[in-house]
């Protein structure tokens, strides 16, 4: 038997370090809000409707608002296979516990029997879909100016032969298929939704077998590296309007201008 | 206690926008231990104490008093749904209409389906409901010209201080304007005219959170019509109708 330990991960990352990140927010010109969100080869769209009237009616709460995510991967998204379209198992999990995720930062008392939907579509996926669908997410329900104490910030940290690691990406989460003397139990993924301001944990799930020393050390990464998934948002969304800024800016240097 | 936020700066939910207890959270902001956050997405607005933030999207939430432009979307017994671009729709009672209605008449005379009218809330209670009414002056049926949907929040701008804005872009188009609180424009004039109002109209929506707007537009609208323009801003109140 070989014995090794995973010194170097199989991206060349460090073992904390995010893959890279883009953002945008406003993406889709249509949607109330939308947001662009990319980790390493995992892109996640999110569009906002509503507050809109929610139909059937014994959905409605009238005490305040209620918050419907759907999330959904492309046919194309995959590693090859083609994903079958419509509503499975794995999505309709994922959609609910994003809907939780986010819904704990939300204030929709203002919108009694109303409805305020999101749709995350996945167009590439390679780990840490939930959690890139939850960042796009947040950003699109800021976007759609509704009142929220804070963005939901996602990463994924876990175990990949014995190290703890952040934002595992596909091969690290199925690495026993990829080196030879790693097996299932030294393999562990643990998405996680972190509230950046509070550092409250509104989403926390685990494929794998991880030891508490090793779980709890995942997770203060965890909080250290949401820190920087939430300063990519804040500074995507500020863009956003910085931008319809300085096209003002441009024009208030014509000749002629009064200020 | 300090402020960590300029004024007119952009914050997103989550920011601190004070530090201490000497500030007090307004609109769009909460306390949190000794600490002001943002609670939406917008410009930052300290007037002495009071730290709020002032939107820059969201849907429209109609408030009493405001002067809207709806359309019809549905004929009851004793009134009419109107569709008011927020997400409840408003009721039209009969009774709020500028003729007496006898019972069991056909609605269909006065507001038939799709057509717009512009209208003021008369109420809305905390479940939403909302009651309209075309009983006052200017309010009425619109027939004819053109609708254009624009932001809910740049409203104001495009109205101006005191209606001059769009009082300007009226003397200058010669087009009928009425400007709805909740985001939809009424536009009638001549066909030419009218686009360069709409054109106007989209340029106020997306330069509006910028200063010298009001020379600049007076500049483009005598560009684009060659009539020569006066800036008066005191013209009265403004009640979005005239």
């Amino acid at each position: 038997m070989i014995i090794m330990v995973y010194s170097k991960r199989i991206d060349g990352r460090g073992f904390d370090e995010l893959r890279p990140i883009e953002a945008k927010a406003g993406v889709i010109k249509k949607a109330d809000g939308s947001a662009y969100f990319k980790m390493g080869k995992t892109i996640a769209y999110a569009a906002v409707y509503g507050p809109r009237e929610l139909y059937p009616k014994f959905k409605q709460d009238p005490k305040r608002g209620i918050l419907r995510v759907n999330y959904n991967m492309m046919p194309f998204s995959g590693a090859g296979d083609r994903v079958r379209p419509g509503p499975n198992r794995r999505s309709k999990e994922i959609s609910s516990v994003s809907e939780k995720a986010l819904s704990c930062v939300l204030n929709l008392d203002d919108f009694p029997n109303a409805v305020v939907d999101v749709f995350i579509e996945l167009t590439q996926t390679d780990a840490g879909s939930r959690c890139c669908g939850i960042n796009a997410a947040a950003m699109a329900l800021a976007d759609a100016g509704i009142a929220m104490r804070d963005l939901v910030s996602a990463v994924a940290v876990g175990q990949a032969d014995g190290r703890v690691v952040v934002d595992l990406n596909y091969e690290e989460e199925h690495l026993p298929e990829f080196v030879e003397h790693v097996d299932s139990h030294d393999v562990a993924d643990i998405p996680v939704a972190i509230i950046p301001s509070t550092g409250e944990i509104s989403l926390l799930q685990m494929d794998g077998i991880i030891s508490k020393e090793a779980l709890l050390e995942g997770l203060a990464k965890a909080q250290v590296a949401v820190q920087e998934v939430a300063r990519i948002q804040r500074e995507a969304l500020r863009q956003k309007f910085h931008v319809e800024n300085s096209e003002e800016n441009g024009q208030e240097n014509r000749p002629g201008d009064g200020e | 206690m300090s402020v960590t936020v300029q004024d007119k700066q952009v914050v997103v939910p989550g920011d601190v926008l004070a530090d201490g207890i000497g500030f007090i959270p307004g609109f769009g902001c909460y306390r949190s231990n000794d600490k002001l956050y943002a609670s939406r997405l917008g410009l930052v607005n300290i007037e002495g104490k009071v730290v709020k933030i002032i939107p820059l999207s969201g849907k429209y939430l109609p408030k009493r008093n405001d002067v809207v432009i709806g359309r019809i979307i549905d004929i009851l017994m004793s009134g009419w749904r109107v569709d008011i671009n927020s997400p409840y729709q408003a009721m039209l009672s009969s009774k709020e209409t500028p003729e007496f209605i006898e019972k069991n008449e056909d609605l269909t005379r006065y507001f038939d389906l799709d057509e717009y009218l512009v209208g003021k809330i008369t109420n809305v209670t905390s479940q939403n409901l909302i009651d309209v009414s075309v009983r006052d002056q200017g309010l009425r049926k619109l027939k004819g010209g053109r609708i254009v949907y624009v932001n809910t929040h740049k409203v104001p701008r495009i109205i101006g201080k005191k209606g001059s804005m769009v009082t300007m872009v009226k003397q200058a188009t010669g087009c009928r304007i009425i400007v709805g609180q909740n985001g939809l424009i009424w536009i009638d004039g001549e066909p030419a005219k009218e686009n360069i109002a709409v054109q106007a109209i989209k340029k106020i929506e997306s330069e509006s959170h910028f200063s010298g707007l009001t020379e600049r537009m007076k500049q483009y609208l005598e560009n684009a019509t060659g009539v020569s323009l006066e800036l008066n801003a005191d013209k009265g109140d403004y009640n979005g109708l005239q």
